[in-house]
């Protein structure tokens, strides 16, 4: 594939199973650099988990995961805490430090990997605070705040250190529609203005096809299908157009797995 | 035969899984408390779990202190009164302290008051991908909240230990000499004439800094190794305490078989 020419991710042949369910079945993904790559797919099919496998905190059972060339999969743990500093993830829940403010919360990555002076710590917290429209919540506690204001400020945590990616684990969860359109507008922005590396895990069809470059859905294990959003609407492959057209059942079934409606509700009584 | 063998296959599968967490507890713990410290000024964050983890604790540690000295006291010149030999309540009640009562039921209610938080607080945090996302912010939880925590609570629990006895042997001295009685001398007379420094003194401070050691690394462990799920946590907290106080216990008559038994 031209686009992925120059990859920042690279994930080759990757298996991944939870006990006796298969998650990722020899997946290959790849992550173009500089760009806003959406992976999209249904809820459980693992979107988080392929998040989880690129920081690492997850080892595969088969295959690699390359960061910027760099093999993940065999790095010893404390190389592997050095290269998660160029990556800033932004977690679902937000997942901020509930003993820490909001301004102390930003700050922490600072004081752990940086010498710098107080006053600067201030001046770059509260520039990242203001990207995210929350300058003036920076004395609040984190239970103080709404999912979509903690999400935000988990968003300016992750970007305090300048990594060179960000992963965005569902981010338009919660959001109300006028934080929905900032925020969409601030992943775009940061993602050129930053030059970084961007990975939006999401089933909000709409707000990904707007700010993504690339779209890859997945689902049952493997990678449906790959291309530019718009490449991703037209498809023709019934599986992704049942996805990202919203419709309710087809050969991705609305259905987990299970016995005959019919035999489990009339059946043998063996409940 | 069938059945004998599914229950073999039981007891063989939680055999395994027993061994496969002592292992796992063994890596954590190695992973936090060796090699270099990623957070510079780490002093802190142990100065804050000292206060949580020791300061804390001093209400229950001198308050259940002073009630068991003073039972211990009265107890004691019940029986002893018999003999004429109510002198010896000191030395019986300092002895009692010092060696035995002293460290272990520091570390009973230490299990109770500072391990049961110790693994909720971390099981929290796992479960609310805290120690996720310190780990995508590059510092290992490991050092950061479970090194700090881990040596709290091992250098708390003998300190705490020697408070518990000496606030008991006070409360024995209360009930002992101010209301029954015993001549203030002969009380803590005899009990500087039999306890010695280093039969008994050191080999309680020692049981104790045992007890800190297994009683935290329990907490810890199954604090970072919980389930993250209200179920799971609150199963994490109830091992915690089961599993501390069983070691504390068991380990005592280990302890105390090698230490005074003449082994």
């Amino acid at each position: 594939m031209e686009l992925c020419e120059d990859p920042y991710i690279e994930m080759q042949g990757l298996s991944f199973s939870r006990g006796e369910r298969v998650i990722f079945d020899k997946v290959d993904i790849a992550i173009p650099r500089g760009k806003v790559t959406g992976i999209m797919g249904p809820s459980g099919t693992g979107k988080t988990t392929l998040l989880k496998l690129i920081g690492a905190q997850l080892r595969p059972d088969r295959g690699c995961v390359l960061v910027d060339g760099e093999n993940t999969t065999t790095m010893k743990r404390s190389k592997l805490f050095s290269v998660r500093k160029k990556m800033g993830m932004l977690f679902q829940s937000g997942a901020l430090f509930t003993d820490l403010s909001v301004y102390e919360n930003i700050a922490f990555p600072l004081r752990v990997h940086t010498d710098l002076s107080e006053a600067l710590i201030r001046d770059m917290v509260l520039m990242k605070l203001h990207a995210v429209g929350l300058r003036g919540a920076r004395d609040l506690m984190p239970s103080e705040l709404s999912g979509g204001m903690a999400r935000r400020v988990a968003l300016a945590r992750a970007i305090v250190l300048d990594p060179e990616m960000i992963m965005y684990d569902e981010p338009f969860v919660g959001q109300d529609p006028m934080a929905m359109g900032v925020l969409v507008q601030l992943i775009r922005m940061l993602n050129d203005a930053l030059k970084l590396t961007s990975v939006i895990v999401s089933h909000d069809v709409r707000e990904t096809a707007s700010i993504s470059d690339y779209i890859y859905v997945v689902g049952d294990t493997h990678v449906l299908g790959f291309g530019t959003p718009q490449q991703m609407l037209n498809s023709e492959d019934p599986r992704i157009r049942q996805f990202m057209q919203g419709l309710p059942d087809g050969p991705v079934p609305f259905q987990y797995p299970a016995k005959d409606y019919r035999e489990d509700l009339l059946g043998s009584g063996d409940a | 035969m069938h059945k004998l063998l599914a229950r073999l296959r039981l007891l063989g599968r939680a055999g395994l899984e027993g061994f496969e967490a002592l292992g796992r507890s063994v890596i954590m713990l190695s992973r936090a408390i060796f090699g270099r410290s990623v957070f510079g000024s780490r002093y802190q964050l142990l100065l804050a779990q000292l206060y949580s983890v020791g300061v804390l604790s001093l209400v229950i540690i001198t308050v259940s202190g002073l009630f068991i000295g003073m039972v211990l006291s009265l107890q004691g010149y019940n029986i002893l009164v018999t003999y004429g030999s109510e002198q010896a309540v000191g030395q019986m009640v300092a002895l009692t302290l010092v060696r035995e009562l002293g460290p272990v039921v520091t570390a009973l209610l230490f299990a109770g008051r500072a391990g049961s938080a110790l693994t909720a607080e971390i099981g929290l945090m796992k479960a609310t991908e805290q120690l996720s996302s310190m780990e995508m912010i590059g510092v290992d939880p490991l050092k950061r909240i479970v090194a700090p925590r881990f040596w709290a609570g091992f250098i708390s629990m003998p300190i705490l230990a020697l408070i518990f006895s000496a606030v008991g042997i006070m409360g024995g001295a209360m009930v002992g000499v101010n209301w029954l009685g015993i001549y203030e001398g002969s009380y803590w007379g005899v009990m500087q004439n039999s306890v010695s420094f280093t039969d008994d003194v050191l080999n309680g401070i020692i049981k104790s800094v045992v007890f800190g050691f297994v009683v935290t690394w329990i907490a810890v462990f199954q604090g970072y190794d919980a389930i993250p799920t209200s179920e799971g946590i609150s199963r994490a907290t109830t091992r915690t305490v089961v599993y501390s106080s069983l070691a504390v216990l068991g380990l005592d008559f280990v302890l105390t078989a090698v230490m005074f038994g003449g082994l």
